[in-house]
């Protein structure tokens, strides 16, 4: 396992961490309002059990997860709800979406918890139920059910559980300080995954620009009799390895077939503060309520981590590390590379919230493109093999038929061409207008065959329901007649039975 | 204030077009000076005559064609297409055969297709063929090396030819007018005689023609240093001479009495030239990995044909642009892998 | 002579012979024309291009009876479509038919209906439930905005409401308009 795997194309990009790693992780203060959006995580969103009025304690179940790729959510602090309704959450539309607005009491009363100290006595279903429950989402930042990623199903063995701590986006650093702070919650979060998956290697996998944390993590690691099984590696420094399926080529050399998961090569991948955070669900029964946010960059004058409640307001947390901010210069929510600017501060902090970036050094400037030059660089950038120019120049004449053949939805969105091109065209931006135009269309698509059956049935129906109409209007008609005939002939025979 | 971006990334990287041209025409520079030492200092006044009307004709094509002019008047492509082309044709070319080649490569095959980035075919290569066509007299009439020559041409006289096409009664018509090295292989080769009588010939020396190896080999430095800087790809240089080499060796070691060296085909004319810096044009060369290897090595082949069994000396500039054809034809076919894909 | 039209003759049979068999190996089994044309229109069913819904208007393209351009829910888009299968020039939507619009749904206020099932027979989807004298209501994802329910409510209880976006539907927007738009603020 000495021999590291490498993937094709990325970058290499100065980290800018240490400006957020000079100060030891920090708690942001109980705000007043908590605004809790009830989808945080990729699938449906979660239904809310709870009603405008109602007290809440911290830690209390106010929204019930809903379909299979969902999870719940908790009160982050105890309080009154105040309100049940569209807010604008943080998303780079910029749109409003439900959510559960909670008025804190500054008591911070908990619920009461129930942990299970010997994880042993769960089953692996239990385990992943209370995962569920406890509202656990993949905090790297896609914001995936975890509970989903613990349950291989009957097809699949796992032998491997890769522990993401590559953490290569510059700027972000909540997982390189998790795993300074607290490496041996991380650890008793991956012996329970370990024992519900079943796999025989655990992994951690850190870049090796974050010295600290390996250190950290392998310290802690010696307190732990089972330790052969679990392992840190240290891999290079390059943007994207922190990618799922880049990571596991570095880890195993091996690459996830295309339109495969990393299940197809017995592996599974979570993100080390995941990890965190189902140690703290299962052994001490607390659902995920909070998490570590990056909040740097140059106009931020206390950088730093901050532990901080869902909902939370972004401009206290802001505040909370002395800000500067001109009111109409957006800031970044998440990393330089693929996150997304927010001009509004009022929108809460969720789950998938890994960092907030005030002020990019060197920052690259809103400018026309040229025209592209077919330098190629982008191709040689590109983590996943593709071609984006190509795709460029099919996504920007809509030209969709095209880019799925060019291999559009194995585009990461890393960025890495973006970054590169000599031109400035914003490449990621076309891709993603490509995505989600072929999308749309798949659902009007669906939408119109569903219509078209519908309709269908309808006409089927109304002619059935004709015909039949017909039919017994008919039998009216000859029943009718055949009675009138009868009486007919009853009467004649009467007549006949008289006359004789 | 500068305006801040919408969309990611917010992180600016380093290459600009700009920045890649001006790398390009630094590399050429010491090529140049060696051209001014070996072929007198005349290539400096076509030089500048070529980037004066590039420039003009860039603004006019913009201006006509309702674009803005400055991105795109410093982006350094209408100077590049311009040297290229003024090292390419003779140093004591016409001024007007400067002027109409350079405003063909501008207006014809650069904007008309469509500007930067669209032009299928290499600009300056196009105009150089067009001149080799319609006037094969005044593009064959390359100036003998200095140290060869009676007279010197200095920038003066060089002026008076390049603009009124006279000389000063002292000059001798041969200090303007020489064979190259590769034209004459081709002549005396065609006269039966060997490479090696051929070479006693003052023009050469042990190797290559004088001078022109010293240029090529400054071309070739100039190359290595924009392939460090990764202005380009090391692909197309590399399987482009390597085709050379490979078939003038093959053809040598048949026959060394009809063929010349491999040495002698990778250091005379255009070659270092066209591997390092005309070749390599990102808008009219093969974009993957594979298709530019296919693409250099393409270049490379047809290059030794056509010096060899074609009825010009130097074959570059009709190779490159045969093969900006196939272009399309090789990206589509050397598309790489996609990551994870395993049906193949 | 003579030889020289044996061989063309020899040589046409010979292509014939090899064209036919290529027609009868390699035919592609395509959907029949109209059931091609109608996958590419909406859907809405709601008549405005004159026809009793989408499919007869496609039997009608078929036959080449109208022009393509008389579907405005689909609008320019489907017209391009059409063009593209058929081969044909695109044209403006003929705007006797309607124009173009985002698309709506239809939403009852169940406060004014009074139950009278009209609405339920005109549309052309079943996507209103509801019973006689019971308050009637429209299955959101099944409407197709077609706006046949309008005229037959004799309460005028419905109304056409334009699609909210929310962050899961919502599309990246083209980079090429974004910055012409960009351009145009300052």
């Amino acid at each position: 396992m000495t021999q590291l795997g490498s993937f094709p194309g990325g970058l290499l990009l100065d980290g800018q961490k240490r400006r957020s790693t000079q100060t030891a992780i920090r708690t942001t203060p109980i705000s007043k309002k908590l605004i809790l959006p009830m989808q945080q995580h990729i699938g449906e969103a979660a239904q809310e059990v709870v009603s405008i009025g109602d007290k809440v304690l911290k830690g209390q179940k106010i929204a019930q997860a809903n379909g299979h790729m969902s999870v719940c959510l908790h009160a982050p602090s105890s309080g009154t709800v105040t309100a049940i309704d569209k807010q604008p959450v943080p998303h780079p539309s910029g749109l409003s979406a439900p959510c559960i607005t909670i008025e804190t009491d500054g008591e911070d009363r908990w619920i009461k918890r129930q942990g299970v100290a010997d994880y042993s006595q769960l089953s692996d279903h239990e385990i992943r139920q209370r995962i569920r429950d406890a509202g656990i989402v993949g905090l790297g930042g896609a914001g995936f059910p975890s509970f989903i990623k613990l349950n291989p199903g009957i097809h699949h063995v796992i032998d491997t559980l890769i522990l993401n701590g590559a953490e290569c986006e510059p700027y972000i650093t909540c997982d390189d300080m998790i795993m300074r702070e607290r490496a041996k919650g991380i650890i008793e979060g991956i012996i329970i995954m370990r024992y519900a998956l079943r796999v025989t290697q655990c992994i951690i996998a850190i870049e090796d620009n974050k010295p600290e944390a390996i250190v950290a993590m392998e310290s802690a690691l010696e307190k732990y009799p089972e330790t052969d099984t679990i392992k840190v590696v240290v891999i290079p420094t390059r943007y994207p390895t922190g990618s799922e399926k880049q990571l596991i080529e570095v880890i195993t050399q091996k690459q996830v077939p295309k339109n495969g998961l990393p299940l197809d090569l017995g592996i599974v991948l979570h993100n080390v503060a995941t990890a965190y955070a189902i140690g703290r669900a299962i052994i001490h029964g607390e659902p995920l309520i909070s998490r570590i946010v990056t909040v740097t960059g140059t106009d931020v004058k206390h950088a730093g981590n901050c532990e901080t409640l869902f909902g939370t307001p972004i401009s206290e947390l802001l505040n909370f590390c002395n800000t500067h901010r001109h009111k109409d210069v957006p800031f970044v929510m998440g990393g330089p590379m693929m996150g997304y600017n927010l001009t509004a501060d009022d929108l809460p902090v969720i789950k998938t919230s890994n960092c907030i970036l005030v002020g990019v050094d060197n920052t690259s400037h809103q400018s026309t493109a040229m025209p592209c030059i077919r330098c190629g660089d982008c191709a040689v950038a590109c983590p996943a093999s593709l071609l984006p120019q190509q795709l460029y120049w099919y996504s920007r004449a809509k030209d969709l038929d095209k880019t799925r053949e060019y291999n559009l939805f194995d585009c990461i969105e890393c960025g890495c061409c973006s970054y590169v091109c000599p031109s400035e065209i914003p490449l990621v931006d076309y891709f993603r207008f490509a995505k989600t135009e072929i999308m749309h269309k798949q659902q009007e698509h669906q939408k119109s065959d569903i219509a078209r059956q519908r309709h269908e049935n309808r006409q089927a129906r109304l002619e059935h329901e004709k015909a039949e109409k017909e039919r017994r209007h008919l039998q009216r008609k000859l029943a009718l007649a055949a009675t009138q005939s009868n009486k007919e002939k009853a009467a004649t025979g009467n007549n006949v039975g008289e006359n004789k | 204030m500068a305006l801040f971006k919408l969309t990611p990334p917010f992180l600016s990287g380093s290459s600009r077009v700009t920045k890649h041209m001006l790398q390009l025409l630094a590399a050429l520079i010491p090529a140049i000076i060696a051209l001014v030492y070996f072929f007198g200092p005349a290539v400096i006044v076509t030089i500048i005559l070529a980037i004066v009307v590039a420039l003009l004709a860039e603004a006019l094509m913009l201006k006509l064609r309702q674009r803005p002019l400055m991105p795109f008047l410093t982006d350094g492509s209408a100077v590049v297409t311009a040297i290229l082309l003024a090292i390419a044709i003779p140093p004591m070319a016409p001024w007007w055969l400067t002027t109409i080649g350079i405003l063909f490569a501008i207006i014809f095959a650069k904007h008309l297709y469509g500007g930067l980035g669209y032009n299928p075919f290499n600009p300056a290569m196009v105009a150089y063929v067009l001149l080799l066509i319609s006037f094969p007299l005044e593009m064959t009439q390359w100036s003998p090396i200095t140290s060869l020559a009676d007279h010197v041409v200095d920038i003066p006289s060089a002026f008076q030819f390049i603009f009124q096409g006279s000389l000063n009664s002292q000059i001798p018509i041969d200090a303007i007018s020489a064979a190259t090295p590769l034209d004459e292989m081709k002549t005396q080769i065609g006269l039966l005689q060997t490479p090696e009588q051929i070479m006693q010939s003052p023009i050469f020396n042990s190797l290559a023609g004088q001078g022109w190896l010293w240029v090529n080999i400054w071309f070739a430095i100039g190359g290595l240093f924009l392939i460090n800087r990764k202005i380009i790809s090391w692909h197309i240089p590399f399987s482009m001479l390597a085709a050379i080499a490979t078939i003038s060796l093959v053809t040598w070691l048949i026959s060394p009495e009809s063929y010349a060296s491999p040495l002698f085909h990778l250091l005379s004319g255009g070659t270092m030239i066209g591997a390092f810096f005309i070749a390599t044009d990102p808008v009219t060369a093969a974009t993957t990995v594979k298709g530019r290897i296919i693409f250099g090595a393409g270049i490379g082949l047809l290059t030794y044909i056509i010096r060899v069994w074609g009825g010009y000396p130097d074959g570059i500039a009709f190779a490159v642009l045969l093969m900006n054809m196939l272009v399309p034809l090789i990206d589509y076919y050397s598309q790489p892998r996609v990551y994870g894909d395993t049906s193949s | 002579m003579l030889s020289a039209i044996l061989a063309i003759t020899l040589l046409a049979l010979i292509f014939g012979l090899i064209l036919g068999f290529a027609s009868v190996r390699f035919k592609v089994e395509g959907d029949p024309i109209v059931e091609q044309i109608d996958k590419l229109l909406p859907q809405t069913q709601c008549g405005q291009c004159s026809f009793a819904g989408c499919k007869p208007y496609a039997e009608a393209i078929a036959a080449g009876d109208v022009d393509i351009n008389r579907c405005p829910p689909g609008g320019e888009a489907t017209i391009q479509a059409l063009a593209n299968l058929l081969e044909v020039e695109v044209k403006p939507l003929d705007d006797e038919c309607g124009v173009e619009k985002p698309k709506m749904l239809a939403v009852i206020d169940e406060d004014r209906c009074i139950g009278c099932t009209l609405c339920i027979q005109a549309c052309p989807v079943d996507a209103i439930l509801g019973a006689a004298k019971q308050m009637h209501t429209v299955i959101a994802d099944e409407c197709t905005g077609c706006e046949l329910c309008l005229p037959p409510c004799p309460v005028d209880c419905i109304d056409m409401v334009t699609v909210t976006s929310s962050p899961t539907n919502w599309r990246w927007p083209n980079p090429t308009e974004l910055t012409t738009q960009y351009k145009e603020q300052q």
